[in-house]
């Protein structure tokens, strides 16, 4: 990052009035996504911020880049073509867990395994705000909604659980309160190269209220939030005296003083197998319990658009940079010599 | 053929115009052995018009009904617009392949058969209960027995190649016969089997010996001493090559892009027929051309888009349930006014149909087929030549105006071959329109919806261009382009962007009228229909009838005269492949009773039909 201090957040805000709800975990991380872009010193009309629908793609109006916002579902897919385009652009997906991971599941999936450069946010209220208060894919069993009065029936997705499955290279998880923490995340999803999910669990306090109360209440959160740290031994509690240790594929939570601090795990987000940061997604479906936030995963892979690039340039080394005529007359060809001009009988 | 040949002459008999059916299994490589003989009659100089029939499934029971696919070529020593009505030569080379053939050849026509295949497991397969080739059913039809597979197998002995793989080249035997009774050069097949089995010198022997075999087999056999020939046509002079509508297309695509000087961006989702556009773009990719295979039909539209906010030209290309798909991402690109070509290569619907055969039933999905009030313009394509010039056009609505555009092809257009005089592409017009460098509005701030005075298009601003920042989104808005669900204002940006529309009707040709002096018909048509539009018109005008003829590129806006011909004829036919669609179009813009003469059988108009229709009428 540079340090030269070229633009204020002030730079990244626009004339527009903020309208999400009072106390909305969405005002936090707009603004720490504003200071981190400040921060950054990206040229700022090479910033693209590409959204869906939802309360949280509301996200581009707010922010002084180029941006769209688009359709449910369809800003991955939409901001693929933009990326792939144009690979100097840094280009961001803001999405909810309704339009990432319900109705546009697909796109999500594809824009991971592909690798393309795009830094995809997930703000994850686990309800539909937008459209008032139905549960959403990550919305846990049970809830009682609007269009749940029962309790729901649909067993929720974790995301980062899925984000790995989806092969992706970059996956991490952070808590709006926490704006340096999602600070820290966010560069590192910036400086990783290729598509980089981000879960941010948003508070929803309209309709589901403390819904991280776990990892963000007072009496809890010392006691339920995992920070994954890369090279560190995964440790938490208030005396670090909780631990995780991985044994035979998965992650169980134990005391420190039972286990020993050498069976404790020691997280390696570059780890060619996904598998450890697999187990440690399934530590918990929900932020219920200990739950751990961080990089998961950041290996490196080949990005779409820069081997689509390569592949371009090297047929352009091999053939020069192609001839239309030549092309056209390439299946073969004869020529009809000037004649005269007579009428001809009608036929067919 | 114009007259019945008689076996007695031995002179090579002269012929004008003659259409043949290579019919077979669908893995007896019928459609190559058609591309063979119409490449070879292409470069020796006929005109010529073809039509490839071939079954959904990849390989279907082998032997049966389903499994039959077929490729017509129809070549001429003159003008010719359609693939031929009837075949006057059938090559079959199985029962099934017969039977599902034999009921559109010419009266007193040539039948070609591979008698290997007629064997008892294959008789049944095609239900025939005995041989129609023994059994004097066929009397009607001049046959010529071949044993195909044993002359192939004979001519590959000492080859390398033998047993099963051996009988994989008796289609070339096949088109080695017909180049000799149609007294075809031989090079453009040899060199071509040269140059694509390259890799696979025991291939390339294999076919290069079957080829010659059934050529030879045609030079020394009593049975094939009548040949006949069909000169080179007289076609404006110029330099020619043969090409399929999905290949112009993407030529076309191409020209575009350097036409609008822009880079080329095609996203799509294999889907018959339209995948060999993305085939076509795929191997070009010195040209710098993108080509982006999407997890599917909304993902291609929304990575096209994407491109073209970009500042790429962003095209998607696809079929009927594509387009269906597409539907909300080309509202998006309506909404924000980005410039999105969208490529239908329409088939036989609805669900997945009729995914082989062609149709033209997508028209009225593209007219309406959006939420909200969505007018889009919509460009046809007429002929698979056409294409090239077509897909240009659209192109340059799409970037002038600022709009999505729809582009019309079809199964037929996109699979069918016809000569095309190679385009000067120096003359290509300049389609380029600059993108939006410096801010528009009052203190150096940017008004992405200020529009242009004269084409109502909002500037292109895109992405990396310092100062000019700005939101694009679905959502209504203003002038300034800020969000508003003001009353007034939705109705205001509604009847703009539909007046942008409508607008393109005085950027667009008038309709030309092909009309014989005191005419009181019209027939008028659109896309695929234009070939056997205009060869029944001629047959009409031969038995001395008038009639005006009016084929349509721009199906929105119409052209601008469209209303004022329309209403100086008694009767207006309108032939179209679906069940009346621009006739309701043009009933509903100009009150006038039009006839609808639909066809919804998967298959093109046959010139016959048109006539009879007409003469009806008239």
């Amino acid at each position: 990052m540079t340090t030269e201090a070229r633009y204020t957040r002030a730079d990244f805000q626009t004339d527009q009035e903020v309208r999400w709800c009072p106390g909305c975990g969405d005002y936090t991380i707009l603004a720490s996504v504003q200071n981190f872009m400040a921060d950054l010193g990206v040229d700022r009309e090479k910033i693209v911020f590409v959204s869906g629908i939802g309360c949280a793609a509301r996200f581009p109006y707010y922010m002084n880049t180029y941006g769209l916002h688009a359709i449910h579902g369809r800003a991955p897919a939409i901001a693929s073509g933009l990326a792939v385009a144009r690979p100097e652009l840094s280009v961001w997906v803001v999405s909810g867990d309704g339009d990432s991971m319900s109705i546009g599941g697909n796109h999500l999936i594809h824009a991971l395994r592909r690798n393309i450069n795009l830094k995809i946010l997930v703000f994850n209220n686990q309800i539909y705000g937008l459209t008032k208060g139905q549960y959403s894919p990550t919305s846990e069993m049970g809830k009682r909604t609007k269009s749940s009065p029962a309790g729901s029936i649909d067993f929720p997705f974790n995301p980062v659980s899925l984000a790995l499955g989806a092969e992706a290279t970059f996956v991490a998880r952070t808590i709006d309160m926490d704006r340096t923490h999602t600070t820290e995340i966010l560069k590192q999803a910036y400086q990783h190269r290729g598509s980089a999910f981000v879960e941010i669990y948003q508070n929803c306090n309209v309709f589901n209220d403390k819904a991280f109360a776990a990892l963000t209440g007072k009496d809890e959160r010392d006691q339920n939030r995992i920070n994954l740290v890369h090279g560190e031994k995964v440790l938490f509690g208030p005396d670090r005296e909780r631990g995780v240790i991985i044994d035979g594929g998965t992650a169980r939570i134990v005391d420190v003083a039972d286990a020993g601090i050498d069976a404790i795990h020691t997280h390696d987000a570059t780890a060619p197998s996904a598998g450890p940061a697999y187990a440690l997604s399934r530590l918990s479906h929900g932020p219920f319990g200990p739950t751990p936030v961080g990089v998961f995963r950041a290996v490196d892979r080949p990005v779409y658009e820069e081997t689509l690039q390569q592949q371009i340039h090297d047929a352009q080394a091999k053939r020069g940079p192609g001839d239309l005529a030549e092309l056209i007359a390439s299946a073969g060809t004869w020529t009809v010599p000037d004649h005269d001009e007579r009428e001809l009988p009608a036929h067919s | 053929m114009s007259e019945a040949p008689t076996i007695d002459n031995q002179e090579a008999e002269q012929v004008h115009a003659v259409a043949i059916r290579f019919a077979g299994d669908s893995g007896d490589g019928m459609q190559l052995a058609g591309a063979r003989f119409t490449d070879a009659s292409a470069i020796f100089g006929n005109d010529l018009s073809t039509l490839a029939n071939f079954p959904a499934e990849i390989r279907a029971p082998a032997g049966t009904l389903p499994g039959v696919s077929s490729f017509q070529v129809h070549i001429a020593d003159r003008d010719i617009l359609t693939p031929g009505d009837q075949p006057d030569v059938l090559v079959a080379m199985n029962p099934a392949a017969l039977k599902a053939n034999i009921a559109d050849l010419a009266p007193a026509g040539i039948i070609i058969v591979n008698t290997d295949a007629f064997d008892e497991r294959n008789l049944t397969r095609a239900g025939y209960a005995t041989s129609p080739i023994e059994d004097g059913s066929l009397d009607a039809y001049r046959v010529l027995k071949v044993p195909m597979e044993d002359l192939t197998k004979r001519a590959l002995e000492g080859s390398g190649v033998k047993g099963r793989d051996a009988l994989r080249s008796k289609n070339f035997f096949a088109v080695g016969l017909m180049t000799w009774m149609f007294q075809r050069p031989l090079e453009p097949t040899l060199e071509w089997i040269a140059s694509k089995f390259a890799k696979e010198p025991d291939i390339k022997a294999a076919n290069e010996l079957a080829f010659r075999a059934g050529f030879n087999l045609g030079e020394t056999t009593e049975m094939f001493r009548h040949t006949y020939r069909v000169e080179p046509a007289r076609l404006p002079a110029g330099t020619y090559t043969n090409v399929t509508g999905n290949q112009a297309l993407a030529w076309g695509i191409m020209a575009a892009g350097q036409a609008a000087r822009l880079p080329v961006f095609y996203a799509s989702y294999p889907i018959t027929p339209a995948s060999d556009i993305l085939h076509e773009l795929a191997r070009h990719r010195n040209f710098g051309v993108r080509t982006f295979q999407a997890e599917d039909e909304i993902a291609a539209a929304g990575a096209a888009l994407g491109a073209s906010f970009a500042g790429h030209l962003g095209v998607t290309g696809t079929s009927g349930p594509g387009l269906a798909l597409k539907s909300e991402t080309i509202s998006l690109a309506l909404m924000t006014e980005l410039p999105l070509l969208i490529i239908d290569v329409q088939r036989g619907g609805p669900s997945t149909g009729l995914p082989t055969k062609t149709e033209q039933a997508d028209l009225l999905m593209a007219m309406y087929g959006r939420h909200g009030e969505s007018p889009l313009p919509i460009v046809a394509i007429s002929t698979p030549a056409d294409a090239f010039e077509a897909v240009i056009e659209a192109a340059r609505i799409a970037i002038k105006y600022m709009t999505p555009v729809i582009l019309l092809s079809d199964g037929y257009i996109g699979t069918s071959t016809e000569p095309w005089r190679l385009p000067d592409l120096a003359a290509l017009p300049d389609i380029s329109v600059p993108f939006a460098i410096a801010p528009n509005g009052p203190e150096a701030t940017f008004l992405p919806y200020l529009r242009d005075a004269k084409t109502q298009a909002r500037p292109w601003a895109v992405p990396g261009t310092p100062g000019l920042e700005h939101r694009l989104g679905g959502l209504e808005k203003d002038g300034t382009g800020n969000v508003s669900y003001a009353p007034d204002n939705h109705e205001r940006m509604t009847l703009l962007r539909e007046g942008k529309v409508k607008g393109i009707a005085a950027d667009i040709p008038d309709v030309l009228v092909d009309a014989d002096e005191g005419a009181e018909v019209l027939v008028l048509g659109w896309g695929s229909s234009y070939g056997a539009i205009l060869a029944g018109v001629r047959r009409v005008r031969a038995a001395g009838k008038k009639v005006a003829r009016i084929h349509l590129r721009h199906l929105n806006p119409f052209p601008a005269n469209l209303g004022a011909v329309l209403a100086g004829y008694r009767r207006i036919l309108v032939p179209e492949l679906n069940r009346g669609q621009l006739v309701r179009m043009v009933r509903s813009e100009f009150l006038v009773d039009a006839i609808s003469y639909p066809k919804v059988q998967g298959q093109p108009f046959k010139a016959a039909e048109i006539e009879a229709k007409l003469l009806e009428i008239i």
